[in-house]
């Protein structure tokens, strides 16, 4: 039986995101390989997982049209659809998660639920304590010029970097 | 902007000529478009285990929704206030945009940036805030190709549907004359983001729709896919969700199967990039471009709930289904009429597709929802794709006998009353009164065949017929037998298997009724001989009283009333056959359709579900036949050994289709030795009557045209349906016969 969070990579990969495994330790470097400068983000909330300095935490509106790369944590991730949940924090979750041409979701992999009734429940979590999220799945994309055309008014490249001792 | 409303009643040739505008300018990119995600809908719903279950979930919660929609209401004001927002509960349209003018006058509003929302179209709040000096940008790249040509969506889902690349990049530069050309997808899309980047960075007012909210928690749930709701929301300080009352669910956790099954069912994807939960006014920063801050995130934010109609929708038995659509569009995908013209012909003042034609009578009325609903004709497709189970050809089919009732077309009634005795009222289109009551047509036809077939041949005749009937002249008429099946079998002495007939049947032989339907009685006369060939070769004993119409011509016209007295009539008369355990074998599929599933609507249930239960088509009646240690060698089949492999093309018929049928006669056609291929086209564009109208006749031949290029490699082709094989007949210019002809054997 393949792993939840294999499932989830492969899914997501199908929605066509990157996906890159690594440990707590070897972060830092799993990172810069996703990342193009300039960068925003908002803070992980991971043990002894953070982000590195050159990272814009409390980004402008200049900041983030200036952005190459938006890097957020993911709060959780659905397995079966490839989906990771997005919260809408007071802090820049959702404008560095949204602005940006490249998304950096960052995952603990103990965050991955497996369908999407789980999904939901654990998002109700979120939104019972009064919190907005949104289901990103792959880049944002449209299909109204006449053909599909991968980024729209989102970004145009997502990677999810799982954690797998968090 | 909403669709120019046409002065008067349209003739038939107008409507044929804006059809075939429509056909020439729109069509192209309509089938493209529609028919990819009819396509992915198909392989997304296959992805899901438990499809049917999420179904029945979905409708579950929607029906309990809907039957407790006042309490719902009252529930997320309280909910939604004490997160802190406002929720006006709207009347109408006039009052809904009343509201929002004051909202954005009270936040000195400038600029409006829009994402996506069927429900604000309905209400026409450009026009209202625009009127007002107010600029609007719809940022849905979608909407805003629609809003730069000035035109109304043409798609629930994808509203620039009708658009090819070329015609946006014409569009763009002449209203942009941007720097570089526009050439590619990618070029239009980012010319657009950065257009409207500007818009939603200038914006006071961010407005949305809402696809669901629920209604304990106060939260919105938005898919999307392009990020542009999220970025209206995000860079706006005051927040406009505009949504339809219908739109509330009891529980957050209600949300999982509609959010399995939306973009499956719509789109074909198995999720769209984005579903966002906002529960408002939320913590997210707002962006203020001018200052380059982000903010505290204090957002104004108001529900504005839309009843328009809805209330009255909620008390209308027949219709009250309407409000369980969730507006994925999988009723448009899969309408073969839909899939060839698209939303400005098949749909009325906002809503297009099938289930339009109850969204329109509810919110606009029924002038709205006449304009387009004949292009639903019944053919059913759409009744299993829709994840909330709509009988979306129900709602076209009672909006239809209403609007019937409300006709003036008094022009001919002297010419049909006592030719064509029925229940409705005299005011009864002549058009529809014609195809409704065609079995009776059909009886002078065969009683005065041949003359009948001369006299219909006769140009006069053909042109006084397209004039007052509204009857092509380009199609072929069928051709009345004088020799009905009834009196073939009469003549040949009824059923020639052993044992019955004389007194009683010997025990162990089967009996069964074939159903004389009007076109096996009296024009297809052959597939009814073959049938009683087939059944009796192998040991069912036949009988064929006579049983009046199903009801299904008088239905398809949406003459309700005249169905049902001719169901209790026709069931009166199967009765005492069902009493005797006698099996009812169908040749004609939208007759089985009727027995199977429409007489549940026209009949008492206990009735209806006797004649469900003991009524078969054809062919699965054979295949059960042959499961059951039938004869295969008795039939046609296996005197062909040497044929074994012969290519054979199969259309089944699209009733036949929705009630899973189609896959008998594939099966004992590869059992004796047949290589059968299959269309996927949903329909064959005649649809009973439909082909035959002057004003649908280009369109029918056009789906048609779909079918036609499914088999140029066949050099046989069957099909079920009486109007399947005309159509086809008339495209091939060749015989598309019954697949009964092909196997039956010949004495």
């Amino acid at each position: 039986m393949t792993s939840l969070v294999g499932r989830f990579e492969c899914e997501a990969a199908d929605a066509g995101c990157e996906v890159r495994r690594t440990l707590a330790a070897d972060f830092a470097d799993a990172l810069a390989e996703s990342v193009e400068r300039p960068a925003v983000g908002a803070p992980l909330p991971f043990t002894s997982v953070s982000l590195p300095e050159y990272v814009t935490t409390d980004p402008t509106p200049s900041d983030l049209d200036a952005a190459a790369t938006g890097i957020t944590p993911a709060q959780f991730a659905v397995a079966e659809y490839g989906s990771v949940a997005i919260r809408s924090t007071g802090g820049s979750d959702e404008a560095a998660s949204l602005y940006p041409e490249r998304h950096v979701a960052v995952l603990a992999e103990s965050d991955v639920v497996g369908d999407m009734t789980a999904g939901i429940e654990r998002m109700g979590k979120i939104v019972r304590a009064g919190g907005d999220a949104v289901f990103a799945t792959g880049a944002s994309a449209t299909a109204d010029m006449g053909e599909l055309v991968v980024g729209a008014h989102g970004p145009r490249e997502v990677t999810v970097v799982v954690v797998e001792d968090r | 902007m909403s669709r120019a409303t046409r002065e008067g009643k349209e003739t038939r040739e107008e409507k044929a000529a804006r059809i075939r505008h429509l056909l020439a300018t729109e069509g192209e990119s309509v089938e493209r478009n529609t028919k990819g995600f009819n396509a992915g809908r198909y392989d997304a719903v296959r992805e899901l285990s438990d499809y049917e279950e999420l179904k029945d979930e979905a409708r579950a919660i929607k029906e309990d929704a809907i039957s407790r929609l006042p309490e719902l209401i009252e529930q997320v004001r309280e909910t939604v206030e004490e997160n802190g927002g406002t929720v006006y509960l709207a009347d109408d349209a006039a009052d809904a945009n009343r509201y929002i003018r004051e909202v954005c006058d009270d936040a000195d509003a400038e600029t409006v940036v829009k994402s996506k929302s069927m429900t604000t179209e309905e209400i026409d709040v450009n026009d209202a805030l625009e009127a007002d000096g107010t600029e609007v940008w719809e940022t849905d790249l979608g909407e805003f190709v629609v809003q730069v040509a000035d035109e109304a969506p043409s798609h629930i889902v994808a509203p620039a549907v009708h658009k090819s690349r070329e015609t946006i990049a014409e569009l763009f530069e002449a209203r942009f004359d941007p720097d570089r050309p526009l050439e590619t997808a990618d070029d239009l899309t980012a010319f657009a983001r950065e257009f409207l980047a500007e818009k939603i960075a200038d914006a006071d007012v961010g407005m949305t729709g809402a696809n669901f909210v629920a209604a304990d928690t106060g939260t919105l749930a938005l898919v999307t896919s392009e990020g542009n709701a999220r970025k209206s929301v995000a860079a706006t300080d005051t927040h406009v969700a505009v949504a339809g009352v219908e739109k509330l669910l009891p529980r957050f956790e209600d949300l999982s199967p509609f959010v399995e099954l939306i973009a499956r069912s719509g789109t074909g994807q198995s999720i769209t990039s984005y579903v966002t939960f906002l529960t408002p006014p939320g913590d997210a920063p707002t962006l203020d471009w001018d200052a380059d801050t982000a903010g505290e995130g204090d957002r104004d934010f108001h529900l504005v709930l839309l009843d328009n109609g809805r209330t009255d929708l909620r008390g209308d038995d027949q219709l009250r289904e309407t409000l369980y659509c969730i507006r994925c569009s999988a009723c448009l995908n899969s309408c073969a009429n839909f899939q060839h013209v698209g939303g400005h012909a098949f749909g009325g003042e906002t809503y297009s597709g099938g289930i339009a034609t109850g969204w329109e009578a509810g919110v606009h009325g029924m002038d709205s929802a006449a304009e387009f609903n004949d292009f639903c004709t019944g053919c059913t497709r759409c009744v299993n794709q829709c994840p909330v189970g709509i009988d979306i050809p129900w709602i076209n089919t009672v909006v239809r006998d209403r609007l019937n009732r409300e006709g003036d077309d008094r022009n001919f009634d002297f010419l049909v009353e006592g030719l064509t005795p029925d229940e409705e009222s005299g005011r009864l289109d002549l058009q529809k009164r014609f195809f409704g009551n065609f079995s009776t047509v059909a009886k002078w036809g065969s009683a005065t065949a041949p003359v009948s077939n001369w006299l219909a041949r006769t140009p006069g005749v053909r042109a006084l017929a397209e004039r007052a009937l509204g009857v092509d002249s380009r199609r072929d008429l069928p051709e009345f037998k004088r020799e009905t099946l009834r009196k073939w079998f009469e003549s040949r002495g009824g059923t020639r298997v052993e044992g019955a007939n004389s007194g009683g049947t010997a025990a162990g032989v089967r009996e069964a009724v074939l159903y004389p339907d009007t076109y096996t009685n009296h024009v297809a006369v052959e597939r009814g001989k073959a049938a009683v060939r087939t059944l009796e070769a192998l040991g069912v004993a036949v009988r064929i009283p006579d049983v009046p119409d199903s009801g299904r011509a008088a239905l398809s016209q949406g003459m309700v009333s005249s169905a049902e007295a001719q169901a209790r009539a026709c069931a009166s008369a199967l009765a005492p056959h069902l009493d005797a355990d006698r099996d009812v074998v169908v040749v004609e599929p939208s007759d089985l359709a009727m027995f199977r599933a429409d007489y549940r609507k026209l009949l008492p249930e206990t009735e209806a579900e006797r004649i469900a239960d003991n009524s078969y088509e054809l062919f699965e009646y054979v295949y059960g036949l042959l499961e059951n240690g039938g004869d295969a060698d008795a039939l046609r089949g296996a005197e062909r050994e040497t044929e074994r492999g012969e290519q054979i093309g199969y259309h089944s018929h699209c009733q036949q289709r929705t009630l899973g049928l189609e896959r008998y006669t594939t099966a004992v056609l590869e059992e004796l030795g047949y290589d059968v291929s299959t269309s996927d086209a949903e329909c064959c564009g005649m649809a009973g009557s439909f082909g035959y109208k002057r004003e649908y006749y280009e369109l029918s031949m056009e789906v048609g045209e779909s079918l036609r290029e499914e088999f140029a490699g066949d050099a046989q082709v069957v099909a079920s349906g009486t109007s399947c094989c005309e159509q086809l007949t008339a495209l091939r210019d060749d015989d598309v016969p019954h697949p009964i002809e092909r196997i039956a054997p010949r004495n």
